[in-house]
This record gives C-alpha cells, sequence and structure tokens, in this order.
C-alpha cells in the first residue's frame, strides 16, 4: 500500500480530473470577472476573492478544447501553488476522493485532448477514471509568456 | 533561556547599538578626545558583547571583546586614538554588522574575523607604555575598572593614597563547582578586612550575603599590603578560581573622577553602578537582558515594538473596511433615508480618522535611511581623497515603510554622484576659490501629501554644453532642437535612458552613472527627480515621494462596460473635446491643449474593450494625463468620479501586465484595474 492522497474530483467535458486537496483554497460558484486587457485567451479576468484579487483562467481553454457555456454547475477551484494563486473555471467540481498512490499509473499521450506534460498520472478506482494534473505545469508562468509572444 | 524566543529581540537591539556605535564612532573621529563618547562606545560594543554571548554568537562576542580591550585603553587614557585605530573599528563594525545580517537571514552568525581581531590585538599590545602588570592582564580579560565609585568614596581612596596606603581593585572569581557561594565570598572579604579596608564592592555586600551575585565579584581595597600578598591571601583560600589584582595610582583616580562626575550629569540614577555590575557579572543571560532595558530607558521614548507583519494585516483589514464604506454610501445616497445618510456619514468620519491613524502606524523617519551615510560619506570621501561634510536636516520627516524599503539605493546612488562628480577636489576647490571641505546637503521634508528629499552640493555644477553636445552625440536630440531647449530640460536630460554609460561619466564634469536607474525606481514608487545645478556653484537633486502607498485618491472612469481607475497624481485636468478638436498629424490622432499639440489615446481601443464602439456624434471626456514633462489625452466614455481606492496586487500569476499597474476593489466589490498611463505616453 502507497500513500493515501486526497483527491478534489472535477469535470470537463466527459473526463474526471483530481487535484490534490492540499493544493485547493476554496471552491466558488461563478461570480463577475474584471477583463484583464491584453491577457492570453483563457485568462478570463480578476475574481473579488473576500477581499483579494485572485486571477481566473478557463481550464478548457487553457488546454485548448472548446470552450464550454457557463452554468450553474460551473465551479472556480482556487489552487495555490507556490506563491501563486489561480482560479481554475472548471464544468463541474462533484466529490472528494481517497486514492492510493499504488492505484497511479503513468499518463498516455494524451487524455481527452490534453498533452501529458499537463499530467501527473491516471488513477484507476473500481469504476472511474480519474485524471491527475500537474499544476506545477498547467500554473507555468513562462508559459504564458510564450504564448503571449506568440500572440503578438 | 529558549533562544529563538529573543532572537528577534536580540537582532533589533543588535542593530541598534551597531547603528550607536557607528554614529558615536563618527562623533569620536571629529573630537577624539572626548572620553564620554568613548565611554558611550564602549557601553554599546560591552552590552552587545553580553548579548551575543548569551545568544550563543561566539565570533559576534569575540570581537566586540578585542574591541572592548582597545576601547578600554583609550578610555582609562591608555591610548589615544588615532587614524589606525579608527579604521580599525570601523572594520570591525562593518564585521559585526556582516554577521547580525547573516544571524537575520537565518545564518550562524559565523565569520572569519581572525585579521580584525588580530589588528586590535596588535592595537592593544602595541602600547607599551601600559603600566606594567595590567595591559597583558587586560588584553586577555574583561577590564576590572568600570568606574563605579561615588564621590564619597573616591575622596576615601584619595585620602588613603595620600596618606601612603596602596589601592587595589581586585576581582575575585569562584570556581565554579563553588556550592556556598555567599560563604566563600565572606570568607575573602573577612580575610581581606583583617589587613586593610574594602572601599566599596560590586555587586553590594548585602547581593553577595545573599547570594546575588554569579561567581564573581569585584572590591576597592585600601591596604598597606603589596599586591602579591594580598593575592595569596586571597588564593589561600579554597574554592578560588581566580584573583584579579589592579593597582589605581593617583592620576588614574583623576580620570576615574572625571568619568564619575559625566556619569551623574549624563545619566539617572544608579545606571553607571548597575553597568558596572554588569561589567562583573560579566556575559551571562542576565545581562542580555539588562542590556535591553538599559537601551531602552536611554531611548526614553514611550514606544512598543510592533511586528510588521501585524500592521500590514491592520492595513488589510481596514482597506476591507473601506470597501464596504463605499458601499454604504452608495447605499445611503440611493435610499434617501436621514437616519441611515446621517450615520453613514459619521462612520465615514470616524474611518478617515482611523486612515489616518494606520497610515500613520506605517510611517518611519527617514532617519533609519538616513543614518547610514555619514559612514558612508566619510569612507567614500576618503577613498576619493576629498574633504566633505554631509549637513542633514529633516531626518525625522517621516514616510510610509514601503517606501523607505525602496528608496535607500536611489539616495545612495544620488549621494556618490555628488561626492564623485559634483564636488571637486581640494586643489580644484582652491582654485576656484572655494573653502576646501565640501558641503553636502541632504534634506527631507514634507509639503502637502509628498516629503521632499534634497541632494545639494556647493561643487561645480552641471555643464550645459557637454550634457547637450553627449546627448545629441548619443541621438537623444537632435542637433537643431538644441538651441531651443531651456536649461531645465537640458538637465532633465541626464535622467534619459542610453544617456549615461561608465565611459560618459569619466568625459563629462558632470554626472552620469545610471541616472536613467534612479529615476525609474523612483517613479515605480509614484515619485519624481528633477534636477537644478548652477555652473561653478553647485547642483541640487529633488526626489520628490509620495506620503503612503497603499491608498491612494484615484478617478473612476468607464470604458464601456469596464471600470478602470487612474490615480489623481497623474492627472493633469479632465475636459471635453468635439470631433472638430481631433486633428491628424502623420496618422496619429492630437488635440490641442493650452499651447500644446499632444496626442490622444483611445483608451478602449488600446485595452481592447470588447463590444465597444466610439460615440463621436457629441461631446467627448477627455482626462490629460502626464509623465514627467510630456502629456496624452485619454479617451474615456464617462467620468464615474474621485474616489479613495485600496491598492491590490493582481498576484505572482499575472505579471508584466500592459498599462496596468494592480487593481482595487469597489464599492459594489466589483474588482476595477488601476492604469499605469506611463505606459500609454511614448
Amino acid at each position: 500500500m502507497g500513500a493515501e492522497l486526497k483527491l478534489v474530483v472535477f469535470s470537463l467535458g466527459n473526463e474526471e480530473y483530481g487535484v490534490e486537496v492540499d493544493k485547493v483554497q476554496t471552491i466558488e460558484r461563478m461570480m463577475p470577472l474584471t477583463r484583464v486587457p491584453k491577457t492570453p485567451v483563457f485568462v478570463k479576468g480578476v475574481i473579488n476573492l473576500r477581499g483579494v484579487v485572485v486571477p481566473v483562467i478557463d481550464l478548457r481553454e487553457r488546454f485548448g478544447l472548446t470552450a464550454g457555456e457557463y452554468t450553474d454547475n460551473t465551479r472556480i477551484i482556487i489552487v495555490r501553488q507556490q506563491s501563486i494563486e489561480v482560479g481554475m473555471i472548471v464544468d463541474s467540481a462533484n466529490d472528494v476522493v481517497d486514492v492510493d498512490e499504488d492505484q497511479i499509473e503513468a499518463p498516455p499521450e494524451v487524455v481527452g485532448g490534453i498533452r501529458a506534460k499537463y499530467l501527473r498520472g491516471i488513477a484507476k478506482l473500481e469504476d472511474r477514471l480519474l485524471v491527475l494534473f500537474n499544476l506545477q505545469e498547467v500554473l507555468n508562468k513562462d508559459e504564458i509568456i510564450q504564448l503571449e509572444q506568440l500572440g503578438e | 533561556m529558549e533562544s529563538n524566543q529573543y532572537l528577534s529581540m536580540f537582532i533589533d537591539e543588535s542593530k541598534e547599538h551597531l547603528q550607536a556605535l557607528n554614529d558615536n564612532l563618527l562623533e569620536l573621529e571629529n573630537s577624539p578626545s572626548d572620553l564620554g563618547i568613548v565611554q558611550n562606545i564602549f557601553r554599546s560594543a560591552h552590552t552587545l558583547k553580553g548579548m551575543a554571548a548569551t545568544m550563543g554568537f561566539e565570533d559576534l562576542a569575540n570581537l566586540t571583546h578585542e574591541m572592548e580591550n582597545v576601547l578600554d585603553l583609550v578610555r582609562n587614557n591608555k591610548l589615544s586614538m588615532n587614524e589606525n585605530i579608527f579604521d580599525m573599528l570601523f572594520k570591525s563594525l562593518d564585521a559585526l554588522d556582516a554577521m547580525v545580517n547573516d544571524i537575520v537571514e537565518g545564518g550562524s552568525g559565523k565569520l572569519d574575523v581572525q585579521h580584525i581581531v588580530a589588528g586590535l590585538k596588535a592595537i592593544v599590545s602595541g602600547d607599551s607604555a601600559a603600566p606594567a602588570s595590567s595591559a597583558a592582564k587586560q588584553a586577555s580579560s574583561a577590564p576590572i575598572l568600570s568606574g563605579g565609585l561615588d564621590q564619597y568614596q573616591l575622596s576615601i581612596v584619595e585620602q588613603s593614597l595620600q596618606s601612603g596606603f596602596q589601592v587595589f581593585v581586585i576581582r575575585v572569581r569562584l570556581r565554579e563547582d563553588c556550592v556556598l557561594k555567599a560563604a566563600r565570598a565572606y570568607m575573602v572579604f573577612d580575610a581581606l578586612e583583617r589587613n586593610g579596608e574594602i572601599a566599596k564592592s560590586e555587586p553590594s555586600v548585602q547581593d553577595i550575603e545573599q547570594e546575588k551575585f554569579d561567581r564573581e565579584f569585584t572590591v576597592y581595597y585600601i591596604t598597606k599590603l603589596d599586591g602579591q600578598s594580598v593575592e595569596h591571601m586571597i588564593q589561600d583560600i579554597s574554592e578560588i578560581d581566580s584573583v584579579t589584582l589592579q593597582q589605581i595610582h593617583a592620576d588614574a583616580l583623576a580620570q576615574m573622577r572625571d568619568r564619575t562626575s559625566y556619569a551623574k550629569d549624563s545619566q539617572p540614577g544608579s545606571d553607571a553602578k548597575r553597568e558596572a555590575a554588569r561589567t562583573a557579572s560579566g556575559a551571562n543571560g542576565q545581562a542580555g537582558a539588562q542590556g535591553g532595558s538599559h537601551a531602552k530607558q536611554q531611548s526614553g521614548s514611550r514606544t512598543i515594538r510592533v511586528d510588521i507583519e501585524r500592521l500590514d494585516t491592520l492595513m488589510n483589514l481596514f482597506s476591507e473596511l473601506l470597501i464596504d464604506r463605499v458601499r454604504l454610501e452608495q447605499l445611503a445616497s440611493e435610499l434617501h433615508k436621514q437616519e441611515l445618510t446621517e450615520t453613514v456619514e459619521h462612520m465615514s468620519r470616524v474611518s478617515s480618522d482611523l486612515q489616518n491613524i494606520v497610515l500613520k502606524l506605517r510611517m518611519m523617519p527617514v532617519e533609519t535611511v538616513f543614518n547610514r551615510f555619514p559612514r558612508m560619506v566619510r569612507d567614500l570621501a576618503k577613498s576619493l581623497n576629498k574633504k566633505v561634510e554631509l549637513i542633514v536636516t529633516g531626518a525625522e520627516t517621516e514616510l510610509d515603510r514601503t517606501v523607505i524599503d525602496e528608496i535607500s539605493d536611489p539616495l545612495v546612488h544620488l549621494l556618490r554622484n555628488a561626492l564623485d562628480h559634483g564636488l571637486e577636489d581640494t586643489p580644484g576647490r582652491i582654485a576656484a576659490g572655494k573653502p576646501e571641505t565640501g558641503n553636502l546637503y541632504l534634506r527631507a521634508y514634507q509639503s502637502g501629501n509628498h516629503v521632499f528629499i534634497e541632494i545639494e552640493d556647493d561643487g561645480r555644477g552641471i555643464n550645459r554644453d557637454k550634457v547637450l553636445n553627449k546627448a545629441i552625440e548619443r541621438g537623444i536630440v537632435k542637433s537643431e532642437d538644441a538651441d531651443r531647449l531651456s536649461d531645465h530640460d537640458v538637465f532633465q536630460l541626464l535622467f534619459a535612458s542610453g544617456f549615461s554609460t561608465a565611459e560618459v561619466v569619466s568625459d563629462i564634469s558632470g554626472r552620469g552613472v545610471g541616472l536613467d536607474v534612479v529615476r525609474s525606481k523612483i517613479a515605480s514608487l509614484g515619485g519624481a527627480v528633477s534636477v537644478e545645478s548652477v555652473l561653478g556653484q553647485g547642483t541640487k537633486f529633488t526626489v520628490q515621494l509620495p506620503l503612503t502607498l497603499s491608498i491612494i485618491t484615484a478617478m473612476l472612469i468607464r470604458l464601456g462596460s469596464e471600470k478602470y481607475a487612474i490615480p489623481i497624481s497623474s492627472i493633469v485636468e479632465t475636459t471635453l473635446i468635439t470631433k472638430e478638436d481631433i486633428r491628424n498629424v502623420q496618422g496619429m490622432s492630437m488635440i490641442r491643449f493650452r499651447d500644446n499639440i499632444i496626442p490622444l489615446v483611445n483608451l478602449a481601443q488600446v485595452l481592447e474593450v470588447p463590444d465597444h464602439s466610439l460615440d463621436d456624434s457629441g461631446e467627448m471626456n477627455v482626462v490629460i494625463v502626464h509623465k514627467g514633462e510630456k502629456l496624452a489625452a485619454l479617451l474615456t466614455d464617462e467620468f464615474i468620479g474621485q474616489q479613495e481606492i485600496v491598492l491590490k496586487t493582481l498576484g505572482d500569476y499575472l505579471n508584466r501586465l500592459f498599462a496596468i499597474s494592480g487593481a482595487t476593489i469597489l464599492g459594489d466589490g466589483q474588482v476595477a484595474l488601476i492604469l499605469d498611463t506611463n505606459a500609454l505616453i511614448k
């Protein structure tokens, strides 16, 4: 038996994903966004999270998936990776599960249109598959700068 | 003692003592014979030693110990200060500073100070003229002579000396395993009193009887016996670790008398005695703690130390309150309820007062930055072989601590420039008919919502033609424009990026190194820097800084459905224009403003506001903003109004944004971005 991991499960399209509970600050309903000019398209803006201004990205657009409509189920998962705090818009956030490290396998090249470098692995549970994110890469600032330069 | 708990206290106090050492040493350099200052220096060094030893920073304790030995010789007139000693002491201070900084950064405070220690030891041992045995003993142990006799005791000692008695200061140290300390001490006293008289003991006899001492005590002993037999007499008693003897001569006594009167003048009560007691008890925990209270007593101000983080938290909480206040004001104006309006107005007044206080709490005197400059100027003047007097005024002027943290480097830069390029060397000054010693003024004062810091020298001034030629050469100015520029414009070129590079400096009689860096740093603090100069008479740099950075007044504007805030400090005025006012000059929209043609910026277009179409049928709102001397007009849909806003960062994820310097939260909870208009002015 490996170490236990607690994951927040959320969905994008038909896939289910997981992010470690200790990286998640809070989960919020959709709220008004203030657009920030001249940022990559997936940066949707900033929100007022109880007095703190937090940038929000659309996870679908971050991975180049087709942008979806925001619904009542849409959630903003506020995550923190080192000094970076970011909200991620997801289709829905469902529950929290315990996963054994042993159940996690290396990711295939592409899952649901997302490249392997953004993924930490795939957790095989009894009746479902969870894709684990590599937050470090997802929130990589250097990549934003590159994208910005491409955009210009 | 649990060390970690006291670490921050140790750091703060060490810094205070280091600063005091620095200041006093500089003062002493001006009046080397003032033993009162030496006494102060000695006291700081001693307290520092005690604290360092308590906290287990051995190198620090060792170095201060050696400094103490040198200073002790000086204050006992066995050594007079000279340049070599000053340099060595300053070097020691630098090393101490480095060690304390290392500790601040979580290090162990270790530093190889062998060469400095050796230097200090050389100074001590080089003094061969010192009376027989004492010099050698003093070099290896803390000084015994602590000058704690009062007038009455002094006169007894004096009379005894005149009637042919010997007077000794004896320090007795009991063995570590000694159980009945008081009993042993009693035996020593008993033995001594059989052959003479004890004029004074430290700690007092009562304290010793009650065992309130730490294995060591010092007595002033009057006897007919010679030193050796006294020493033997005490050493015959068991459980004695060591006995140190120092004979007092008439001249040493005279000194001590001077010092006693000095101690009386300058400090209340029994401070001198306590100081002495501390010397005697050595560097134990108690000494460290006492040192702390002692330093605070001296400063005499009613202050408490507060963790900066708590102040930041207070500030954050207050900003949230401010946001709610704005929201309430909005609601009240919508609801038109008398009672609500009155309550909200009252709350607004109270919170304005609160805002003033919260902001004041974060203010620090610029002294915290200024106080390292005298030393820097001294060192630099020495290395440049120039004579300079630094005249500081207004050091008590206060600034937000965020500004304080950032302002030091630009000021250092300007001071160095003034010393290096502004002031002439001594022959140059004589040739120009000026006094040999150059004056360098550092002034700070508050005016309105700004603090001004001026750095002025009476040196050679800036040569307009040389600056202009260089600027033309570098392509910053076109030669045909050159004649039209005012002196002020020309001097301002010094701050242009690309003007100053290392090789320019040596050519230009004026100034040069990295003034553009200075300007951009000050600009990033919301300030500005300007220069005035008269050739042959001197140069003055003026730095203008905002009082605070966390709450600013801003103008809210609307672009389509979006709101932005523009800091009032960058706004010149707001005005209305029509389509007819806009001219097209080389493909750029320009408008006439006063006597200038200035560019018109379509903000919504630059900021890519979605679904925005310009309505140019009627009058249009423009905000005129400035960046230094340059102006631009920003086209907006609506002026919402002026407001106090709280600056918030956008976090680490979004950095290096175009034309956005931060964000704020409006009364309705929405986030509005703050425009950095400097980016919009080319």
